[in-house]
């Protein structure tokens, strides 16, 4: 199955490039995520993180370039064997994306049902045991409309494990979060990745938490990775586009305007057409 | 001019689109039925939700036509002195056309709406993103077993409401207005033919099933991710089923009585 086990890469992206409509999202970009570490990619609003994760899963189809998961081309695979991959990723979406028809218990057993033989008995041990790891033994029966948002996505994060994946993906899992959901994600996330020997992508734009946990941060802009690093390396970092994201300067490659007409003349030709 | 004229173009383009997507969806989901055999308790659960739950607006609707049927169809034939025909009249317009076609109607406004809703939303809240990347494939997990729910429910429901729509124009015919009990039911009986008129009511009902099924899944699915995304899905499955309903019921009738 793997062609590179030996190769410390997981995930290789390589002249990535991807287009929504006119815009282009990314214009040819290299990244490589390596085993076992928590890579961050980081980025301002509306850069193609999300879609980056959508693109490594093999949910949306790159215009050109190559993007490869343990040695196997994602996006020339068949159908049937981009499903047995996607069984060794793991994904928590920003919402949660729990299902809402059934129980905190029968969502974290969902891929076991799925895509296991295993027996009730020993479905309803492992469900216990990955809740039991989220902190959430005690909500089994909740229905997902009755957890908050850290909950929820703590119950995904249980899901997502479920299966021992070899890669979870965490699409802005800080997003929207308390400080002590915070702080238990955070710690949660480098907990599971040291426990079990996962690799992990983060996307975020939320900078103390993913500096915290991260060993590898790449910082996109504009459709090219501007930036990459070790956090020190990041935080020491010259570039510009880097350094306006790092420490949320509001004017920089990142224009603070929208792109518009001298404001003169636009308030003169407004009062005009009025 | 020519701006209206390319509109119209882009228009007529999306609309073959839409119609390409809505072609490939709907062969996934045929090949998603083989999946079903092995999963027959996905199929029980939508049965209820887009059938048995379907159950009470068919039986109230079916009476108050019925009934309808029964005294419009007195008040013609008793101009005739042909009152006693009413029983074939009431069952003939009912097997034929009401049971399937309002049945049909009623059933996108209730289960087909709720259907677009739920998928559109499932797609809004990531719910499906979700599966496919827990390796399941929404689209046999999801819709294979919404849509034969819906072509196993129709005729069922339209047979219901023809049952019930029967029994409310008995009740005025015969309760109300004096019809002969015994030449309602005989004239009903001697006059309504098994194969022409109750099995082509039947085939009419499962070609509805399956087509407002089929838009109410695609709708949903090609919905667009957001509140207002998914209440246009909602309403264009409704417009769109009512149209497909109504065409498809001429087309139908034409092919089945035309030549006699």
């Amino acid at each position: 199955m793997s062609n590179n086990r030996d190769d410390n890469i997981l995930v290789r992206i390589r002249g990535l490039r991807f287009a929504r409509g006119e815009r282009m999202i990314f214009d040819g970009i290299d990244l490589d995520i390596e085993r076992d570490k928590v890579t961050a990619i980081m980025g301002p609003s509306g850069t193609g993180k999300t879609t980056l994760l959508k693109l490594i899963g093999g949910q949306l189809r790159p215009l050109s370039g190559s993007i490869e998961f343990d040695g196997e081309a994602i996006h020339s695979m068949s159908s049937s064997r981009l499903y047995a991959v996607r069984r060794r990723m793991g994904m928590l979406f920003q919402s949660g994306a729990l299902l809402t028809d059934i129980s905190v218990f029968e969502n974290v057993a969902y891929p076991l049902r799925e895509h296991t033989r295993l027996s009730e008995s020993l479905i309803q041990k492992l469900v216990l045991m990955k809740l039991e790891a989220v902190g959430l033994r005690g909500a089994r029966d909740l229905m997902p409309s009755e957890l908050s948002g850290g909950m929820a996505r703590r119950v995904a994060l249980a899901r997502a494990i479920a299966l021992d994946p070899d890669m979870i993906m965490y699409d802005e899992p800080f997003t929207g979060q308390d400080p002590i959901s915070k702080g238990v994600l955070v710690r949660l996330i480098r907990r599971l990745n040291d426990a079990a020997h996962l690799s992990s992508i983060i996307v975020s734009h939320d900078v103390q938490e993913t500096l915290e946990i991260s060993d590898m941060i790449h910082i996109i802009s504009h459709g090219q990775v501007v930036g990459s690093g070790t956090p020190e390396q990041v935080m020491a970092s010259d570039s510009e586009w880097v350094r306006q994201f790092i420490h949320g300067e509001d004017d920089g490659p990142v224009p603070f305007h929208f792109p518009a007409a001298d404001l003169q003349t636009d308030l003169i030709e407004g009062s005009a057409s009025c | 001019m020519l701006n209206s004229l390319a509109a119209l173009g882009r228009r007529g383009l999306n609309m073959i689109q839409s119609l390409g997507r809505a072609s490939l969806l709907l062969l996934n989901i045929l090949r998603g039925q083989a999946c079903l055999l092995s999963r027959p308790s996905l199929v029980v659960r939508q049965l209820y939700s887009v059938g048995v739950l379907s159950f009470l607006i068919i039986v109230i609707s079916g009476l108050f036509v019925g009934m309808v049927l029964g005294l419009q169809g007195y008040y013609i034939l008793s101009r005739f002195n042909a009152e006693e025909t009413l029983g074939v009249m009431v069952a003939a317009s009912l097997v034929r056309e009401l049971g399937p076609v309002v049945t049909a109607l009623l059933f996108a406004g209730r289960a087909g709406s709720a259907l677009t809703a739920e998928i559109g939303l499932m797609k809004a809240t990531e719910q499906l993103s979700g599966l496919e990347m827990m390796a399941v494939n929404p689209v046999k997990r999801v819709l294979a077993p919404r849509f034969l729910a819906g072509f196993l429910s129709m005729p069922m429901l339209a047979a219901l409401f023809s049952a019930v729509g029967v029994f409310g124009g008995s009740l005025v015919g015969v309760g109300l207005l004096g019809v002969d009990d015994g030449a309602f039911w005989a004239q009903m009986q001697a006059n309504i033919d098994w194969n022409k008129d109750v099995m082509n009511g039947v085939i009419k009902s499962l070609v509805f099933g399956a087509v407002v099924t089929w838009i109410a899944l695609f709708e949903g699915y090609d919905a667009i991710p957001t509140s207002e995304g998914v209440s246009r899905a909602t309403t264009r499955t409704v417009v769109y089923s009512a149209f497909a309903v109504l065409e498809l019921d001429f087309v139908l009738t034409a092919l089945m009585f035309g030549e006699t």
